[in-house]
């Protein structure tokens, strides 16, 4: 027969101190836990909304980011007429020869300086990626405009609505935001290419991206470009590309990740033990009561693996609670494959609350188990001799 | 031993078990922030690195840009510069992208500003008098076994195609701080492949500028900076630490990030301790009983509580201390192959263990007030009531 349930339960309320200090120790640590976890699927939701399934992207051979490399004028407009690129209702081929340039702002928050990505783009590049304009309008072409995506926008001085940015010898005003969902495209400045081109005297293209007919034709695009000796090119699926750019951030993730998940638990899972030994020690009596009433020690140990594992489930919902309000903040660095910033939002999913409170449990549960089993094993005689 | 001490050391040892258990968590915590905060260090050394009497002028919109060969006589003819040389940025890589570290195209007189790269006199020599001659930090050189003589062969991202090197000197750092994890070599050699693809000479990436006076520093950049101003590239000259600081600023954030976590260890030993006192206040009512009846006043229970908090947190922190020196070796080389050129020199610096100890004794003073508050409030009459 088991301990009733209410019993475990009841030993919560009844030292709330050490309960609540007990609880609050596993709930810094899913904290931790969720915001890690939180920080790595923003990442990884940014990362892979920013690139297309059906896009290739085009840079000079050896590049590793579209900042150093070149495409030239000729090169592009053949890419352009490949018989796998997707072709518009104008019957024009969808593709973007695009620019990149990057300049450095000061942040709005501290005034310290980062390098933000100036893309110049063609009209196609706005149908091509999953971009629309929120506020204001969009650049006029020939003339100094741009437009800054809103989470750029709010980041950086000068790359708010109607404020000024300078880049090459010139001032460009920010004419409007556009919204780019959870891409690392928010995190950029468009204008017109041909402009941008221009103040910074260069006549080449960084990239050209294209759609394609169908995701299958990337290989066979791939062969022909990478073997044609007119050219000194690579491609890659968009997809790819941006995975590739951000392998220093994600295996940074990642290792802070498993550090702080192995130590941090390892060091709640020894707090929950110290409670429960305690809790024990003075409950010895009880204990003895319980057995001799006929309750076997199986039942012992299951009540106070229960009650731990309690301690860690109040701990799990004491934690998980700024996860919710952490969903609205964004985290932005200088990604150190592109050398330009990119921002991204903690990012909270259902498989994240449950891990974070599987977390918490099994963190209970482990700090429970040798307290558990050492109640289970007290002798009765001894037990009643203490009350 | 004074009785007192005597007193809080056998308290702290009397319940073994649960001592040990907090201790555990202590040095656990202690591990960590051992770790992360060599992390935070790791990543600020390049600017600690920097020297008063250097300063880096570069193109003022962004380091992506370059500036022209020429600015080179002008910035040495202003007053209060002893000599300049200048860098390029390679960007290449060895085998794979992921095996990144930093190269510098350099030119002859660039060694020569930079004396904390310990270099012998032969290894000098050769290295100018080669033109695929490059000098590599030594822990550059440990990562991939190489040696003097060795020919290394990098895929450029900037400057394209296969180059090859060959390594005449491994550089030690003078200073603790000195990064040894670059790769040096001749702009000759860079600017040939330039005039060769583009048939002109090849901007430079940024120039280093030696003073004599570090004071003078911010009029010996406004100068450069104002010779430049009506020019298509302009310049901003700021001294090396801050040009390693805008660097470093970059990945802010991340490093921030890293830094907030490291203190939260420490609050959760604060909760571990706290507890800890707290059961202990609980079981030893009748111990502070007897105390106050035989005349001991809160001033010695005072002492005695909080000497047994810090027996228990000082006990941890030393063996968190003793833990964390191979942790911090193992996770070292880790993080030194796969992220080495944003975290150089991951080693344990006796700051960061003062710092450890420091927020552990503080810990235990803290989580000391719990039960202080419970003995010198408590009623004589309730507590000898609980005493067999």
């Amino acid at each position: 027969m088991a301990v009733p349930i209410a019993y475990s339960v009841k030993n919560l309320t009844a030292r709330k101190g050490t309960t609540l200090l007990a609880a609050a120790g596993i709930g810094l640590v899913v904290v931790i836990f969720s915001a890690v976890l939180m920080l790595a699927h923003g990442f990884r939701k940014t990362l892979v909304s920013t690139g297309s399934l059906d896009n290739a992207i085009v840079l000079r051979k050896g590049a590793t980011s579209e900042l150093v490399s070149s495409i030239d004028r000729d090169q592009a407009a053949i890419l352009k007429t490949q018989p796998e690129v997707a072709v518009g209702s104008d019957g024009a081929p969808v593709a973007a020869s695009e620019l990149i340039v990057i300049i450095s702002a000061p942040k709005r928050s501290n005034g310290e300086t980062s390098n933000i990505v100036v893309r110049g783009v063609t009209p196609d590049s706005l149908n091509m990626r999953p971009v629309k304009l929120v506020e204001g309008r969009t650049w006029t072409p020939g003339l100094s405009e741009l437009v800054a995506g809103s989470l750029i926008a709010s980041k950086f001085k000068g790359c708010g609505l109607g404020e000024t940015v300078h880049l090459g010898g010139r001032d460009w005003t920010v004419v409007g935001l556009f919204d780019a969902g959870e891409t690392g495209f928010e995190s950029e400045l468009w204008g017109d290419a041909e402009q941008v081109m221009a103040a910074v005297r260069r006549p080449t293209y960084s990239s050209v991206t294209v759609k394609l007919k169908d995701p299958a034709g990337l290989d066979t695009l791939k062969e022909r470009i990478e073997k044609d000796p007119r050219f000194n090119a690579q491609v890659q699926g968009e997809r790819e590309f941006y995975d590739k750019q951000s392998t220093y951030i994600a295996l940074f993730i990642q290792i802070l990740g498993i550090f702080v998940t192995s130590v941090f638990s390892l060091a709640a899972i020894l707090a929950a033990m110290l409670t429960m030994f305690a809790t024990i020690s003075s409950r010895t009596a009880e204990i003895g009561t319980l057995r001799a009433l006929g309750y076997p020690r199986r039942s012992i140990l299951l009540a106070f693996v229960l009650e731990s594992t309690l301690v860690g489930i109040v701990g799990g919902v004491v934690g998980i609670l700024p996860a919710f309000a952490l969903q609205y903040l964004s985290f932005s660095t200088t990604n150190w494959t592109s050398f330009s910033e990119v921002a991204w939002k903690f990012s909270l999913s259902g498989e994240i609350v449950a891990a974070s409170m599987l977390f918490a449990a099994s963190m209970g549960f482990l700090g429970g188990l040798l307290p558990a089993w050492r109640a289970a094993r007290i002798p009765i005689v001894d037990a009643l001799r203490e009350g | 031993m004074p009785p007192l001490l005597n007193l809080a050391l056998r308290n702290g040892l009397g319940n073994k078990g649960r001592t040990a258990l907090t201790a555990l968590v202590i040095a656990v915590a202690v591990v960590s922030f051992g770790v992360l905060q060599t992390a935070v260090r790791s990543y600020y050394q390049g600017a600690e690195a920097s020297a008063p009497d250097r300063l880096v002028t570069r193109h003022k919109v962004s380091l992506m840009f370059e500036l022209p060969m020429a600015y080179r006589d002008r910035i040495r003819e202003v007053q209060g510069v002893k000599a300049v040389a200048h860098g390029n940025w390679f960007g290449g890589y060895y085998q794979d992208q992921k095996n990144f570290f930093a190269q510098f195209a350099v030119d002859d007189s660039y060694l020569d500003l930079y004396p904390e790269f310990v270099l012998t006199a032969e290894e000098k020599k050769a290295f100018l008098s080669e033109r695929k001659a490059c000098v590599i930090g030594e822990k550059l050189a440990r990562r991939w076994g190489w040696k003097l003589g060795d020919s290394i062969v990098l895929t450029g991202t900037i400057y394209d195609g296969n180059w090859e090197f060959i390594v005449r000197g491994i550089y030690r750092g003078r200073d603790r701080t000195t990064d040894t994890t670059a790769m040096l070599f001749r702009f000759d050699y860079l600017n040939e492949w330039v005039k060769a693809r583009y048939g002109n000479d090849s901007p430079v990436g940024w120039y280093v500028v030696q003073i004599a006076d570090p004071n003078a520093a911010p009029r010996i950049g406004k100068t450069i900076d104002a010779a430049y101003a009506d020019s298509t590239a302009q310049t901003l000259t700021e001294t090396e630490k801050a040009f390693q600081m805008s660097f470093v600023s970059m990945a802010g954030t991340v490093v921030e990030a890293i830094r907030i976590i490291s203190f939260i260890v420490i609050l959760i030993v604060l909760l571990v301790m706290a507890n800890t006192m707290m059961m202990t206040a609980r079981e030893r009512v009748a111990q502070y009983g007897v105390m106050k009846t035989l005349g001991f006043h809160a001033p010695h229970l005072v002492a005695i509580i909080a000497g047994e908090a810090m027996v228990i947190s000082l006990a941890g922190a030393a063996l968190g201390i003793a833990l964390a020196y191979p942790v911090i070796s193992v996770f070292g080389a880790f993080m030194e192959s796969n992220l080495g050129a944003f975290f150089p020199s991951f080693t344990l610096q006796p700051g960061t263990v003062a710092a450890a100890v420091g927020l552990c004794a503080a810990c235990g003073v803290a989580a000391a007030v719990f039960p202080l508050l419970t003995a010198v409030r408590l009623p004589i009459a309730a507590a000898l009531r609980k005493v067999n």
